[in-house]
């Protein structure tokens, strides 16, 4: 399963590849990040049919990912994509506001791997 | 009996127009004694059988009497009355002395000089009916002048009055404006307080959310360390290195993995303070809702005297509560409100802890007993909630400091020093109300919040 993970912090991508190390190597998650909303697009544009799931932060600069989830839910209408928004923000304004738009689920930030983890594997 | 009536008339005058009877008493007796006399002297002159002689004693008489009246000094307003009777006396003594001497020239010219006293008697009636005319326009005049004066007076009195009404008036309001100076000071003072609290908040917020993502990196990294260094364990048991080398290295990645572990411990220690700072933004984001004042804070009364407990066993305090049952339910942030009173209370019992422990050092703990007392008011539409202790209390520098964020008295890792402050913030931004304090350092410490209600 391919999984979008779009922040505008680079380390995520380390934090993620360690996290879910074992479930990489046993091919069970394959990751790609992106490090900014117009990025995750251009990176959809190219793999849209290979990504399952996108794991993607609401305070990015540029794009945010309210836009990204707007913009994915208007262009890929067929075979949509799962899609998490991730904040460090819970409040229920931003809840509510990306519910609406289409998002599939909402993670606060820190960000609980273990649930995260059960999440994806559920998901699959 | 021209003696008579001029002796009379002259009393009368006399005494009606300087009043005598009211300002002069002594010389309206005399007066009176006189026209008696007078009166006395006409009854006698008419049963003796009206003698000739009897005349003598009449000029006598009557210049008795102007010689008494000329010598009184009060008499002198009617002075021209006086003088006009002196042709009548000195005519009548000359007739007399001539009817005496020369009564031959008498018989002869005795006409003339019934005439001219005739007219001396009758100049004294002109000038008395002259005097008086000039009396009344006097009088008037004195009157006239005695009314402006009063008129005079009457406005000099209510123009005073009036300075004064104004005078009173305006001590008043200078009072007044004192008073008002003091109490805009007063509200001045608080102001700026409570702005440098409410940027103190906001930027303890705004701090909060710039570190919150940093350390969520420095939480995340570490904890995946902690499961790299397991897993490495496990793989160094697979290879075939000397048990020496492999104990080592495993001694090695233990060190590694406690490092880790502290590293986390201490990133969610921060993780916890940044937690209660962006609590500070999220003050008075919730409904007010009606809920009952004494119920919510019994219940956070004992929620924190059971937390403390299960800490420290030997832990007592009584628990005194006052409520005013006329309450009833008030409209207020709940969760908001129950976290003051968590923080009152969690520091009521932490104070009368620590007067416990301090006094048992000393060796006279056994007498002190911790009370901790909550009590409610209602009243003008105000609610009063008052958490008292009889614990450590505060010195002044400590006193003026409790409402900052990150000011705590508490050892390291106990407090963050954000519960008062944030408790303020509840207080003051979330329900308008106000929270004090009064303190005696060693003895007491009462936290006094007051919400309005409606």
């Amino acid at each position: 399963m391919k999984i979008l993970v779009v922040d505008d912090e680079e380390d995520v991508k380390s934090l993620f590849e360690q996290k879910f190390r074992r479930e990489i190597r046993s091919g069970q998650f394959e990751f790609s990040f992106s490090f900014s909303g117009e990025q995750a697009l251009s990176y959809l544009a190219d793999h849209h049919s290979e990504v399952v799931m996108i794991l993607s932060d609401i305070n990015m600069p540029g794009m945010s990912g309210i836009e990204l989830l707007k913009t994915i839910r208007k262009d890929h209408p067929q075979a949509p994509p799962q899609v998490m928004m991730i904040t460090a923000y819970g409040d229920s304004a931003n809840h509510d506001q990306a519910m609406q738009l289409g998002a599939d689920d909402f993670l606060t930030k820190p960000v609980n791997f273990v649930e995260l983890k059960e999440k994806l594997q559920q998901i699959l | 009996m021209g003696y008579f009536l001029v002796t009379l008339f002259l009393i009368q005058y006399i005494r009606s127009i300087l009043q005598t009877k009211a300002q002069l008493p002594d010389l309206d007796k005399s007066l009176l004694l006189i026209r008696n006399i007078a009166i006395a002297l006409v009854a006698t002159f008419y049963l003796s059988e009206t003698p000739d002689w009897f005349s003598w004693i009449w000029s006598f008489f009557l210049g008795g009497v102007l010689y008494f009246l000329f010598g009184k000094e009060e008499v002198k307003p009617v002075r021209t009355v006086l003088q006009g009777i002196i042709p009548y006396l000195v005519l009548s003594v000359i007739e007399d002395v001539v009817h005496l001497i020369a009564p031959k020239f008498y018989k002869e010219y005795g006409d003339y000089f019934q005439i001219a006293t005739f007219f001396a008697f009758a100049l004294c009636f002109v000038l008395w009916f002259y005097a008086r005319k000039q009396q009344k326009v006097l009088l008037k005049e004195r009157e006239d002048r005695l009314r402006d004066e009063m008129i005079s007076k009457a406005q000099k009195e209510s123009l005073e009055y009036l300075v004064n009404e104004r005078t009173i008036e305006l001590t008043q309001q200078k009072e007044e404006l004192q008073k008002t100076i003091e109490e805009l000071k007063s509200t001045q003072n608080q102001l700026i307080q409570s702005e440098k609290m409410a940027s103190l908040g906001e930027l303890t917020a705004g701090i909060a959310h710039e570190i919150q993502n940093p350390l969520n990196f420095v939480n995340n990294f570490s904890e995946v360390s902690v499961e790299l260094c397991q897993e490495l364990e496990e793989e160094i048991d697979k290879t075939e290195i000397a048990d020496a080398d492999k104990d080592y290295i495993k001694g090695i990645i233990s060190d590694l993995s406690q490092n880790q572990q502290k590293i986390t411990h201490h990133g969610k220690r921060a993780d916890s303070i940044v937690k209660g700072m962006l609590q500070h933004s999220r003050v008075s984001s919730g409904e007010k809702e009606p809920v009952e004042i004494n119920a919510l804070a019994d219940e956070y009364m004992r929620l924190a005297y059971h937390g403390l407990r299960a800490k420290e066993k030997e832990f007592n305090s009584a628990l005194v509560t006052d409520f005013d049952p006329t309450i009833g339910k008030v409209n207020v942030l709940p969760q908001d409100l129950g976290r003051v009173f968590l923080n009152l209370f969690t520091n009521a019992f932490y104070a009368v802890a620590e007067k416990r422990r301090k006094l048992t050092e000393q060796g006279i703990g056994a007498d002190y007993k911790p009370e901790v007392k909550i009590s409610t008011k209602k009243f003008d539409n105000k609610l009063y909630i008052r958490v008292t202790d009889n614990g450590t209390g505060m010195p002044e520098q400590v006193k003026a400091k409790i409402f900052q964020p990150f000011f705590t008295t508490k050892p390291t890792g106990q407090g963050t020093g954000l519960g008062l402050s944030m408790s303020y913030d509840i207080i003051t931004s979330g329900h308008g109300g106000q929270l004090d304090v009064e303190t005696v350092e060693g003895q007491s410490t009462e936290f006094r919040i007051t919400i309005p209600m409606s």
